[in-house]
Protein backbone atom coordinates (compact mmCIF):
# COMPACT_ATOMS: atom_id res chain seq x y z
CA UNK A 1 0.00 0.00 0.00
CA UNK A 2 2.65 2.00 0.78
CA UNK A 3 3.62 5.24 -2.00
CA UNK A 4 6.64 5.93 -3.48
CA UNK A 5 7.45 9.81 -2.98
CA UNK A 6 7.34 10.60 -6.26
CA UNK A 7 4.25 9.60 -7.23
CA UNK A 8 2.56 11.56 -4.39
CA UNK A 9 1.42 14.46 -6.21
CA UNK A 10 2.61 17.97 -5.29
CA UNK A 11 0.05 19.60 -2.52
CA UNK A 12 -2.65 16.80 -3.27
CA UNK A 13 -3.50 18.09 -6.91
CA UNK A 14 -4.77 15.49 -8.89
CA UNK A 15 -6.51 16.20 -12.57
CA UNK A 16 -9.65 16.88 -12.52
CA UNK A 17 -12.07 13.86 -14.42
CA UNK A 18 -13.94 14.75 -18.06
CA UNK A 19 -16.60 12.61 -18.21
CA UNK A 20 -16.41 9.81 -15.19
CA UNK A 21 -14.38 9.61 -12.14
CA UNK A 22 -12.87 6.26 -12.63
CA UNK A 23 -11.16 6.32 -9.23
CA UNK A 24 -14.74 5.50 -7.30
CA UNK A 25 -16.52 2.78 -9.60
CA UNK A 26 -19.87 2.54 -7.45
CA UNK A 27 -22.20 0.30 -9.56
CA UNK A 28 -21.14 -2.93 -7.62
CA UNK A 29 -23.18 -1.57 -4.85
CA UNK A 30 -26.20 -2.02 -6.39
CA UNK A 31 -28.91 -4.32 -5.23
CA UNK A 32 -31.06 -3.76 -6.99
CA UNK A 33 -31.58 -2.70 -11.08
CA UNK A 34 -33.37 0.29 -12.62
CA UNK A 35 -34.81 -1.31 -15.86
CA UNK A 36 -36.84 1.38 -18.28
CA UNK A 37 -39.81 0.32 -20.44
CA UNK A 38 -39.02 2.04 -23.86
CA UNK A 39 -42.46 1.68 -24.63
CA UNK A 40 -43.95 3.67 -21.36
CA UNK A 41 -41.40 6.76 -21.64
CA UNK A 42 -42.29 10.19 -22.49
CA UNK A 43 -38.60 11.44 -22.40
CA UNK A 44 -40.00 13.86 -19.89
CA UNK A 45 -36.42 13.91 -18.46
CA UNK A 46 -37.55 13.84 -14.39
CA UNK A 47 -35.27 10.84 -13.85
CA UNK A 48 -32.54 12.60 -15.75
CA UNK A 49 -32.30 15.50 -13.56
CA UNK A 50 -33.06 13.43 -10.03
CA UNK A 51 -30.33 11.53 -10.37
CA UNK A 52 -27.82 12.03 -7.72
CA UNK A 53 -24.95 10.10 -9.56
CA UNK A 54 -25.37 11.42 -13.00
CA UNK A 55 -26.19 7.64 -13.98
CA UNK A 56 -28.49 8.39 -16.70
CA UNK A 57 -27.55 9.17 -20.09
CA UNK A 58 -28.90 11.35 -22.26
CA UNK A 59 -28.49 10.73 -25.87
CA UNK A 60 -30.58 12.45 -28.51
CA UNK A 61 -33.15 13.49 -26.10
CA UNK A 62 -33.55 9.62 -24.82
CA UNK A 63 -32.42 8.03 -21.17
CA UNK A 64 -30.54 4.69 -20.45
CA UNK A 65 -28.89 4.39 -17.45
CA UNK A 66 -25.00 3.97 -16.69
CA UNK A 67 -24.68 0.93 -14.62
CA UNK A 68 -20.97 1.15 -14.30
CA UNK A 69 -22.04 3.75 -11.20
CA UNK A 70 -25.87 3.25 -10.52
CA UNK A 71 -26.08 2.79 -6.72
CA UNK A 72 -29.71 1.44 -7.42
CA UNK A 73 -31.07 4.23 -4.92
CA UNK A 74 -34.26 4.05 -7.00
CA UNK A 75 -35.02 7.62 -7.13
CA UNK A 76 -35.42 7.64 -10.63
CA UNK A 77 -38.68 4.49 -9.92
CA UNK A 78 -39.98 6.94 -8.00
CA UNK A 79 -40.18 10.34 -9.29
CA UNK A 80 -41.15 8.76 -12.91
CA UNK A 81 -44.49 10.16 -13.58
CA UNK A 82 -45.94 7.03 -15.87
CA UNK A 83 -43.76 3.78 -13.97
CA UNK A 84 -41.35 3.29 -17.22
CA UNK A 85 -39.03 2.38 -14.73
CA UNK A 86 -38.85 -0.77 -12.53
CA UNK A 87 -36.51 -1.96 -10.10
CA UNK A 88 -35.69 -5.65 -10.63
CA UNK A 89 -33.31 -7.48 -7.91
CA UNK A 90 -29.59 -7.60 -9.11
CA UNK A 91 -29.24 -11.83 -8.36
CA UNK A 92 -31.64 -11.97 -11.02
CA UNK A 93 -29.17 -11.38 -13.94
CA UNK A 94 -26.17 -13.58 -15.19
CA UNK A 95 -23.87 -10.62 -15.51
CA UNK B 1 -24.27 36.97 -18.15
CA UNK B 2 -26.13 33.15 -17.38
CA UNK B 3 -29.70 33.03 -18.85
CA UNK B 4 -32.99 31.77 -16.75
CA UNK B 5 -33.77 28.28 -17.41
CA UNK B 6 -37.66 27.96 -18.77
CA UNK B 7 -37.95 23.98 -18.78
CA UNK B 8 -36.39 20.88 -17.97
CA UNK B 9 -35.45 20.65 -21.92
CA UNK B 10 -33.23 23.92 -21.65
CA UNK B 11 -31.37 22.39 -18.68
CA UNK B 12 -28.09 21.89 -19.80
CA UNK B 13 -26.75 18.48 -20.82
CA UNK B 14 -23.29 18.67 -19.72
CA UNK B 15 -22.23 17.69 -16.24
CA UNK B 16 -19.84 19.09 -14.63
CA UNK B 17 -20.33 16.75 -11.67
CA UNK B 18 -19.71 13.95 -12.77
CA UNK B 19 -20.33 10.12 -12.14
CA UNK B 20 -18.22 8.21 -9.48
CA UNK B 21 -18.35 9.41 -6.03
CA UNK B 22 -18.46 7.50 -2.45
CA UNK B 23 -21.85 9.83 -1.69
CA UNK B 24 -24.77 7.21 0.19
CA UNK B 25 -27.39 5.46 -2.68
CA UNK B 26 -29.86 8.57 -2.75
CA UNK B 27 -27.62 10.96 -1.23
CA UNK B 28 -29.52 14.32 -1.20
CA UNK B 29 -26.94 16.94 -0.99
CA UNK B 30 -24.63 14.87 -3.73
CA UNK B 31 -27.92 15.81 -6.06
CA UNK B 32 -28.01 19.44 -5.40
CA UNK B 33 -23.97 19.79 -6.12
CA UNK B 34 -24.73 18.07 -9.65
CA UNK B 35 -28.02 20.83 -10.01
CA UNK B 36 -25.60 23.95 -8.16
CA UNK B 37 -22.55 22.43 -11.27
CA UNK B 38 -24.53 22.35 -13.98
CA UNK B 39 -26.32 25.33 -13.95
CA UNK B 40 -22.93 27.46 -12.92
CA UNK B 41 -21.38 25.34 -15.84
CA UNK B 42 -17.55 25.26 -16.98
CA UNK B 43 -16.33 28.53 -15.72
CA UNK B 44 -16.28 27.36 -12.32
CA UNK B 45 -13.83 27.37 -9.31
CA UNK B 46 -15.83 25.13 -6.39
CA UNK B 47 -14.37 25.79 -2.83
CA UNK B 48 -15.18 22.70 -0.34
CA UNK B 49 -14.81 22.90 3.40
CA UNK B 50 -14.91 19.99 5.17
CA UNK B 51 -18.19 17.88 5.22
CA UNK B 52 -19.91 15.05 3.55
CA UNK B 53 -19.23 16.42 0.30
CA UNK B 54 -15.87 16.59 0.82
CA UNK B 55 -14.75 13.78 2.99
CA UNK B 56 -17.43 11.62 0.46
CA UNK B 57 -16.34 12.53 -2.90
CA UNK B 58 -12.66 12.90 -2.51
CA UNK B 59 -11.62 9.71 -0.86
CA UNK B 60 -8.18 8.29 -2.14
CA UNK B 61 -6.82 11.56 -3.97
CA UNK B 62 -9.66 11.60 -6.64
CA UNK B 63 -12.72 13.56 -7.15
CA UNK B 64 -15.95 13.62 -9.45
CA UNK B 65 -15.39 17.39 -10.50
CA UNK B 66 -14.66 17.68 -14.36
CA UNK B 67 -14.18 22.02 -13.34
CA UNK B 68 -11.77 22.71 -10.91
CA UNK B 69 -12.00 22.12 -7.23
CA UNK B 70 -10.12 23.08 -3.78
CA UNK B 71 -10.72 21.71 0.00
CA UNK B 72 -10.89 24.32 2.39
CA UNK B 73 -10.71 23.89 5.99
CA UNK B 74 -14.61 23.54 7.62
CA UNK B 75 -13.80 26.36 9.23
CA UNK B 76 -12.67 28.95 6.50
CA UNK B 77 -14.57 28.29 3.43
CA UNK B 78 -15.57 32.11 3.02
CA UNK B 79 -12.08 32.98 3.88
CA UNK B 80 -10.42 30.55 0.79
CA UNK B 81 -13.32 31.86 -1.58
CA UNK B 82 -12.59 35.67 -0.64
CA UNK B 83 -8.57 34.90 -1.20
CA UNK B 84 -9.28 33.21 -4.99
CA UNK B 85 -11.83 36.17 -5.55
CA UNK B 86 -9.39 39.40 -4.51
CA UNK B 87 -7.00 37.24 -6.60
CA UNK B 88 -8.21 37.15 -9.78
CA UNK B 89 -9.65 40.53 -9.33
CA UNK B 90 -6.11 41.83 -9.20
CA UNK B 91 -4.61 39.65 -11.89
CA UNK B 92 -7.46 40.92 -14.54
CA UNK B 93 -6.71 44.52 -13.06
CA UNK B 94 -2.53 44.29 -13.85
CA UNK B 95 -3.88 42.34 -17.04
CA UNK B 96 -1.90 39.58 -15.67
CA UNK B 97 -3.95 36.52 -16.93
CA UNK B 98 -6.68 37.19 -19.59
CA UNK B 99 -8.88 34.39 -17.92
CA UNK B 100 -12.61 35.65 -17.26
CA UNK B 101 -13.96 35.93 -14.13
CA UNK B 102 -15.14 33.09 -12.75
CA UNK B 103 -18.19 31.84 -10.98
CA UNK B 104 -16.34 31.25 -7.13
CA UNK B 105 -18.38 28.70 -5.89
CA UNK B 106 -18.54 27.61 -2.07
CA UNK B 107 -20.32 24.34 -1.07
CA UNK B 108 -20.71 24.29 2.44
CA UNK B 109 -22.46 22.04 4.90
CA UNK B 110 -25.10 23.45 7.40
CA UNK B 111 -22.09 22.60 10.09
CA UNK B 112 -19.60 24.23 7.87
CA UNK B 113 -21.89 27.43 7.68
CA UNK B 114 -24.07 28.04 10.26
CA UNK B 115 -22.03 26.48 13.07
CA UNK B 116 -17.93 26.19 12.77
CA UNK B 117 -17.43 27.94 9.74
CA UNK B 118 -19.90 30.84 10.74
CA UNK B 119 -17.44 33.64 11.14
CA UNK B 120 -15.46 33.21 7.77
CA UNK B 121 -18.66 33.10 5.72
CA UNK B 122 -19.38 36.63 7.89
CA UNK B 123 -16.40 37.95 7.40
CA UNK B 124 -16.25 37.44 3.48
CA UNK B 125 -20.19 38.75 3.12
CA UNK B 126 -19.38 41.60 5.16
CA UNK B 127 -16.25 42.73 3.07
CA UNK B 128 -18.47 42.27 -0.15
CA UNK B 129 -16.52 39.61 -2.27
CA UNK B 130 -18.39 38.85 -5.72
CA UNK B 131 -18.78 35.25 -4.55
CA UNK B 132 -21.51 32.46 -4.14
CA UNK B 133 -21.90 30.63 -1.03
CA UNK B 134 -23.98 27.37 -1.20
CA UNK B 135 -25.55 26.05 2.53
CA UNK B 136 -26.40 22.69 1.49
CA UNK B 137 -28.31 21.59 4.60
CA UNK B 138 -28.51 18.30 5.80
CA UNK B 139 -29.53 19.16 9.18
CA UNK B 140 -26.55 17.11 10.74
CA UNK B 141 -22.98 16.29 10.66
CA UNK B 142 -23.42 13.19 8.36
CA UNK B 143 -20.14 12.12 7.75
CA UNK B 144 -18.62 11.69 10.82
CA UNK B 145 -21.69 9.68 11.76
CA UNK B 146 -24.91 12.22 12.39
CA UNK B 147 -23.86 14.31 15.25
CA UNK B 148 -26.01 17.49 15.94
CA UNK B 149 -25.54 20.98 14.05
CA UNK B 150 -27.25 24.08 15.10
CA UNK B 151 -29.98 23.44 11.85
CA UNK B 152 -30.85 20.00 13.40
CA UNK B 153 -35.08 20.33 14.10
CA UNK B 154 -36.15 20.03 17.69
CA UNK B 155 -37.02 16.48 18.60
CA UNK B 156 -34.62 15.07 16.01
CA UNK B 157 -32.56 12.22 17.12
CA UNK B 158 -28.72 12.41 16.69
CA UNK B 159 -25.98 10.49 18.34
CA UNK B 160 -25.29 13.43 20.59
CA UNK B 161 -29.13 14.18 21.21
CA UNK B 162 -30.34 10.37 21.65
CA UNK B 163 -33.76 10.37 23.09
CA UNK B 164 -33.85 8.34 26.48
CA UNK B 165 -36.56 8.16 29.84
CA UNK B 166 -34.63 11.74 30.38
CA UNK B 167 -34.64 13.63 27.48
CA UNK B 168 -37.52 11.60 25.65
CA UNK B 169 -37.80 14.49 22.55
CA UNK B 170 -34.15 13.67 21.72
CA UNK B 171 -33.06 17.47 20.95
CA UNK B 172 -34.14 19.81 22.99
CA UNK B 173 -33.05 23.13 21.21
CA UNK B 174 -34.91 25.10 18.60
CA UNK B 175 -32.95 25.23 15.08
CA UNK B 176 -30.89 28.19 13.82
CA UNK B 177 -32.09 30.07 10.97
CA UNK B 178 -29.28 30.97 8.90
CA UNK B 179 -31.14 32.54 5.95
CA UNK B 180 -31.83 35.06 7.82
CA UNK B 181 -28.91 35.30 10.08
CA UNK B 182 -27.34 36.32 6.35
CA UNK B 183 -30.21 38.35 5.27
CA UNK B 184 -30.29 40.85 8.30
CA UNK B 185 -26.82 41.95 9.49
CA UNK B 186 -24.80 42.16 5.98
CA UNK B 187 -25.05 45.27 4.08
CA UNK B 188 -22.95 44.18 1.35
CA UNK B 189 -25.28 41.27 0.36
CA UNK B 190 -26.74 40.85 -3.06
CA UNK B 191 -28.85 38.06 -3.93
CA UNK B 192 -30.16 35.36 -1.18
CA UNK B 193 -32.66 32.35 -1.94
CA UNK B 194 -33.44 29.36 0.03
CA UNK B 195 -34.54 26.14 -2.09
CA UNK B 196 -35.17 22.68 -1.96
CA UNK B 197 -33.90 19.93 -4.19
CA UNK B 198 -37.67 18.33 -5.20
CA UNK B 199 -37.64 21.85 -6.93
CA UNK B 200 -34.55 21.51 -9.42
CA UNK B 201 -35.87 24.38 -11.61
CA UNK B 202 -36.25 27.18 -9.16
CA UNK B 203 -33.06 25.83 -7.35
CA UNK B 204 -30.93 25.90 -10.50
CA UNK B 205 -32.28 29.69 -11.27
CA UNK B 206 -31.24 30.87 -7.86
CA UNK B 207 -27.67 29.68 -8.62
CA UNK B 208 -27.47 31.89 -11.54
CA UNK B 209 -29.32 34.58 -10.34
CA UNK B 210 -26.84 34.45 -7.36
CA UNK B 211 -24.28 34.23 -9.84
CA UNK B 212 -25.07 37.07 -12.04
CA UNK B 213 -25.18 39.25 -8.99
CA UNK B 214 -22.46 41.54 -8.72
CA UNK B 215 -21.69 40.66 -5.11
CA UNK B 216 -22.02 37.99 -2.30
CA UNK B 217 -24.73 35.62 -2.73
CA UNK B 218 -26.37 33.14 -0.56
CA UNK B 219 -27.78 29.97 -1.04
CA UNK B 220 -29.51 27.99 1.11
CA UNK B 221 -30.66 24.11 -0.23
CA UNK B 222 -32.58 21.55 1.75
CA UNK B 223 -30.81 18.75 1.33
CA UNK B 224 -32.82 15.70 2.83
CA UNK B 225 -30.01 12.56 4.15
CA UNK B 226 -31.26 8.86 4.08
CA UNK B 227 -28.50 7.89 6.07
CA UNK B 228 -28.87 10.69 9.18
CA UNK B 229 -32.71 11.04 9.00
CA UNK B 230 -33.24 7.58 8.53
CA UNK B 231 -35.58 7.30 5.18
CA UNK B 232 -35.15 4.68 2.17
CA UNK B 233 -33.07 5.94 -0.45
CA UNK B 234 -35.54 6.42 -3.03
CA UNK B 235 -37.95 8.54 -0.62
CA UNK B 236 -35.24 11.49 -0.71
CA UNK B 237 -37.29 13.62 -3.44
CA UNK B 238 -40.64 13.11 -1.38
CA UNK B 239 -39.27 14.14 1.75
CA UNK B 240 -37.98 17.21 0.30
CA UNK B 241 -41.22 18.02 -1.66
CA UNK B 242 -42.96 17.14 2.19
CA UNK B 243 -40.72 19.61 4.11
CA UNK B 244 -41.74 22.56 1.91
CA UNK B 245 -45.76 21.53 1.92
CA UNK B 246 -45.77 21.03 5.75
CA UNK B 247 -44.08 24.24 6.38
CA UNK B 248 -40.91 23.15 7.82
CA UNK B 249 -38.75 24.63 5.15
CA UNK B 250 -40.13 27.87 3.59
CA UNK B 251 -38.96 28.30 -0.60
CA UNK B 252 -38.04 32.32 -0.74
CA UNK B 253 -35.64 34.94 -2.42
CA UNK B 254 -34.39 38.28 -1.13
CA UNK B 255 -32.95 41.12 -4.38
CA UNK B 256 -32.71 44.46 -3.60
CA UNK B 257 -33.82 44.60 0.00
CA UNK B 258 -37.35 43.02 -1.68
CA UNK B 259 -38.62 39.48 -0.31
CA UNK B 260 -40.58 37.50 -2.82
CA UNK B 261 -42.11 34.10 -2.18
CA UNK B 262 -41.23 31.71 -5.16
CA UNK B 263 -43.44 28.69 -4.19
CA UNK B 264 -46.88 28.93 -2.28
CA UNK B 265 -47.76 25.62 -1.11
CA UNK B 266 -51.94 24.80 -2.11
CA UNK B 267 -52.75 23.84 1.09
CA UNK B 268 -50.17 23.63 4.63
CA UNK B 269 -50.07 19.46 5.42
CA UNK B 270 -49.67 18.31 8.94
CA UNK B 271 -46.45 17.99 10.07
CA UNK B 272 -46.82 14.32 10.90
CA UNK B 273 -47.19 13.42 6.70
CA UNK B 274 -43.29 14.63 7.13
CA UNK B 275 -42.02 13.06 10.13
CA UNK B 276 -43.44 9.65 10.35
CA UNK B 277 -41.28 8.97 6.82
CA UNK B 278 -38.28 9.62 9.16
CA UNK B 279 -36.53 7.39 11.65
CA UNK B 280 -34.94 10.26 13.46
CA UNK B 281 -38.56 11.26 14.14
CA UNK B 282 -39.99 7.95 15.51
CA UNK B 283 -39.75 8.63 19.39
CA UNK B 284 -41.60 11.90 19.29
CA UNK B 285 -44.70 12.06 21.43
CA UNK B 286 -48.36 14.14 20.55
CA UNK B 287 -46.88 16.46 22.69
CA UNK B 288 -43.43 16.91 20.69
CA UNK B 289 -45.26 17.03 17.50
CA UNK B 290 -47.40 19.72 18.37
CA UNK B 291 -44.02 22.10 19.30
CA UNK B 292 -43.08 20.87 16.13
CA UNK B 293 -45.84 22.42 14.38
CA UNK B 294 -45.88 25.28 16.65
CA UNK B 295 -42.36 26.23 15.20
CA UNK B 296 -43.54 25.46 11.54
CA UNK B 297 -46.29 27.93 11.64
CA UNK B 298 -44.15 30.30 13.23
CA UNK B 299 -41.82 30.08 10.43
CA UNK B 300 -44.94 30.13 7.77
CA UNK B 301 -45.87 32.99 9.40
CA UNK B 302 -42.26 35.24 9.20
CA UNK B 303 -41.98 34.64 5.64
CA UNK B 304 -46.05 35.85 5.24
CA UNK B 305 -47.85 32.91 4.83
CA UNK B 306 -51.08 31.67 6.63
CA UNK B 307 -50.59 28.56 8.44
CA UNK B 308 -53.99 26.15 8.21
CA UNK B 309 -52.93 23.33 10.30
CA UNK B 310 -53.74 24.38 14.32
CA UNK B 311 -50.62 24.05 16.37
CA UNK B 312 -52.73 23.49 19.49
CA UNK B 313 -55.07 20.06 18.88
Amino acid sequence: MSVQVKDVPFAGTVPSPKTENEGMITGSWRTRRPILDKDKCTDCRMCWISCPDSSINLTNGSVSFNLKYCKGCGICNEICPVGAISLVPELDFEE
Amino acid sequence: MLEEIKSLKKVPEEEYYVPGHRTCAGCGPALQYRLVAKAAGPNTIFVGPTGCMYVANTSYGCGPWSVPWLHAQVTNGGAVASGIEAAYKAMIRKHKTDAKFPNIIVMAGDGASADIGLQALSAAFYRGHNILFVTYDNESYANTGIQTTPTTPYGAWTTFTPAGPVVPEGKKLMPKDLPKMMAHGHPALKYLATASLAYPLDLMNKVRKGLNAEGPAFLYVHAPCPKGWSFPSDKTLEIGKLAVETGMFQLYELQDGQYKLTYRPKEQKPIEEYIRLQGRFSHLQPEHIQKLQEFANQRLKEVGLEATVPSVT
